[in-house]
């Protein structure tokens, strides 16, 4: 069976942050840090690029608030053209409200969507659930993970690499058959 | 700030006492929160519980009988066309706000405190307006045609009128319940996992485990998921702002003397956050009490809120007078005529318990005494919850129950089906919330760990609290 990875316990953030900037430093490029919540500056510490989701949420935003006016401007304008206690058809100040709602929608769907696109959420599979000791990552336990797939990865350099950053217990995790 | 609890230890990064009292490290929050999850079922559960479901079934069958019968069964007549419904609709969306503004714009401003109570209070938000959502349905009479409020195409080739409020406030407060979701259920994700991955039988942890997604804490996802969840506060700020401010409308678009007011908007939001972080302070007592969360949810939690309540109490107080004052130097007679008409009229009733309830109870809050006494909290917490009902029925009832033509004037006597709508919608709302504190994590328990001081990566093991003078002293030394 194929190897999927190393898989490193730390005990406390702050073991995780030099640890990963260790790993970062020794050039590894396809690994991860597990924690059960967001650490404090560890993208940083990963040498991790800025997220892009903030350029989805603004397209779709702006879509949504596009979409809202000209669906308001097409019914009173063209499709349904009403007069409704003396208010001219395109009453564009009464069209706020709505645009700015599905403004709103749309950066909230595109934010919860975008994440999970980004993430390649939902997987309810992953070699890393074969760990017994990984449950404890939404616990209390702190984990670094470097993946076969990484061109750098040699199994005993990589252990021998977290062993040195403080790693706790360092095993090797197989990939799912 | 002094603290409040002698035994609390000294948080050495943010420089003040800890947020989570009793020293605990990451698996004992883990613990305190998903215990109750995980455990017996508690006697006193069911107490809560069935009483909310037969309260449930009273909703159904008085919603039953209004569609069979048609609106007539409320106490409405010819001037007073809105009365409890209204009021009722209003009053459960103004409960949801508090929990926006804990979730979102005290997450934009940075205050860590929320992370204790962000969880219920968003679940209170979501269940308030699934509350408040029921009653603009059922009160427009023929139900059947209800999709008329929606841009939906039909054979008719029949549009909504985009450029009226109500329909506004159809956009506003469903797109608000549906952002309130998400923005709860993304916060939920990694509790979730922890859920699945403490699980003790194979079907807890595949309902678990198919809401979480397969998260795996991965640092990777967590970025994404940072920017997401900062994003959604972002958006839910100026949402939540213009979801009352949109209610208000409702009424300040009409010309109806009482409602024609530009105060409105502004008004409308501080009610309504004054009114959502009673109900917070309601239940929270109750939860922290029954779960043993007190090192979680502490007195200075209350005292935060207690704080709240009392600047948005003042703010609503300020409101009301001013109203008054415009009233008067409007030189209108009908605009004098209302408000005097509602603090002495044949609703002065109304008035002087929404007055006692919402102005003058709260103030007892410039009192730290009263702002850390739970039982004060907690009764104070029901007294504005009833006077910031009977602020929508002052608002709604006295305005209408005067006509312009005193032939027209009439006095609105409730039902026991408007009873029964009241009553129905708190069933339906702590039916939801009792199945929520059984079955899913009531606190936010990877972002409390975010909070405790050991969760900074530069953090030094804990110090034991030094008394001031002596930190004083240290830091002069440097």
């Amino acid at each position: 069976m194929a190897t999927f990875g190393v898989l490193a316990e730390f005990k406390s953030p702050a073991d995780l942050y030099r640890a990963c900037e260790r790993v970062r430093d020794a050039g590894y490029t396809r690994w991860d840090a597990h924690s059960p919540f967001p650490v404090h500056g560890l993208e940083g510490a990963m040498g991790m690029k800025r997220s892009k989701l903030p350029w989805i949420i603004l397209v779709m935003a702006l879509g949504g608030a596009a979409t809202g006016f000209l669906l308001q401007t097409w019914v009173h304008s063209m499709a349904y053209p009403l007069t409704i206690s003396g208010k001219p058809h395109f009453a564009w100040p009464a069209y706020v409200p709505i645009t700015f709602e599905l403004g709103v929608l749309g950066g909230a769907l595109a934010a919860v969507f975008g994440m999970f696109g980004l993430n390649q959420l939902p997987r309810h599979h992953h070699p890393l659930f074969e760990s017994a000791r990984f449950a404890r990552f939404s616990d209390d336990a702190f984990f670094i993970s470097i993946e076969a797939v990484d061109p750098m990865f040699d199994a005993a350099a990589a252990s021998k690499l977290l062993h040195g950053a403080g790693a706790s217990h360092v095993e090797i995790v197989e990939d799912l058959p | 700030m002094a603290p409040i609890d002698e035994n609390d230890r000294y948080d050495p990064v943010a420089g003040r006492p800890t947020l989570i009292l009793g020293g605990h490290d990451f698996h004992a929050i883990t613990e305190a929160v998903a215990r109750p999850v995980e455990g017996k079922t508690p006697l006193a559960w069911w107490f809560c519980f069935l009483p909310s479901v037969a309260l449930l079934g009273l909703l159904g069958v008085a919603v039953s009988w209004l569609f069979w019968e048609g609106i007539g069964v409320w106490g409405l007549n010819v001037p007073v066309g809105w009365a409890w419904d209204i009021t009722n609709f209003v009053f459960w969306v103004g409960i949801g706000h508090a929990g926006t503004l804990i979730s979102a714009i005290l997450f934009l401003f940075r205050q860590k405190w929320r992370t204790s109570i962000n969880r219920s209070a968003e679940a209170m938000t979501i269940f308030a307006v699934m509350c408040a959502l029921i009653f603009p349905g059922i009160h427009v009479g023929r139900v059947w045609v209800a999709y008329f409020m929606f841009p939906i195409p039909n054979q008719m080739g029949m549009w909504p009128n985009f450029r009226s409020p109500l329909l506004w406030d159809v956009f506003a407060v469903s797109i608000y319940g549906s952002v309130s979701a998400l923005f709860w259920y993304v916060g939920l994700i990694p509790d979730l996992a922890t859920m699945r991955d403490r699980a003790n039988t194979v079907l807890r942890q595949r309902v678990y485990g198919f809401f979480a997604l397969g998260w795996r804490g991965s640092n990777r996802h967590w970025q994404h998921y940072e920017v997401a969840y900062l994003t959604l506060a972002g958006l839910a700020t100026p949402l939540v702002l213009s979801v009352h401010s949109i209610v208000s409308m409702d009424f300040a678009v009409s010309q109806i003397p009482g409602w024609h007011t530009t105060i409105f908007p502004p008004y409308f939001v501080a009610g309504a956050i004054f009114s959502g972080f009673a109900m917070v302070i309601t239940l929270m007592v109750i939860c922290r009490s029954a779960f043993g969360l007190s090192d979680i949810i502490t007195l200075r939690h209350f005292d935060y809120m207690a704080k709240i309540i009392l600047v948005t109490g003042t703010m609503v107080g300020y409101a009301y007078g001013m109203e008054f004052f415009i009233a008067w130097y409007s030189g209108s007679p009908y605009e004098l005529f209302t408000f005097t008409n509602r603090a002495m009229g044949p609703y002065a009733w109304a008035y002087w318990t929404m007055i006692s309830c919402n102005v003058i109870s709260p103030q007892v809050f410039w009192f730290k005494k009263a702002r850390t006494s739970i039982p004060i909290l907690f009764v104070m917490s029901i007294f504005v919850n009833i006077g910031m009902w009977f602020e929508r029925f002052v608002i709604i009832v006295t305005s209408l129950h005067r006509d312009f033509l005193p032939s027209a004037w009439s006095y609105f006597r409730p039902t026991v089906w408007d009873v029964s709508c009241l009553l129905g919608s708190f069933g339906l709302f702590f039916t939801m919330f009792c199945l929520f504190v059984r079955f899913l994590p009531i606190v936010a328990t990877a972002e409390v760990k975010t909070v405790l001081p050991q969760a900074d990566p530069h953090a030094h093991p804990l110090p034991e609290r030094t008394p001031v003078g002596d930190r004083l002293a240290e830091e002069g030394a440097h």
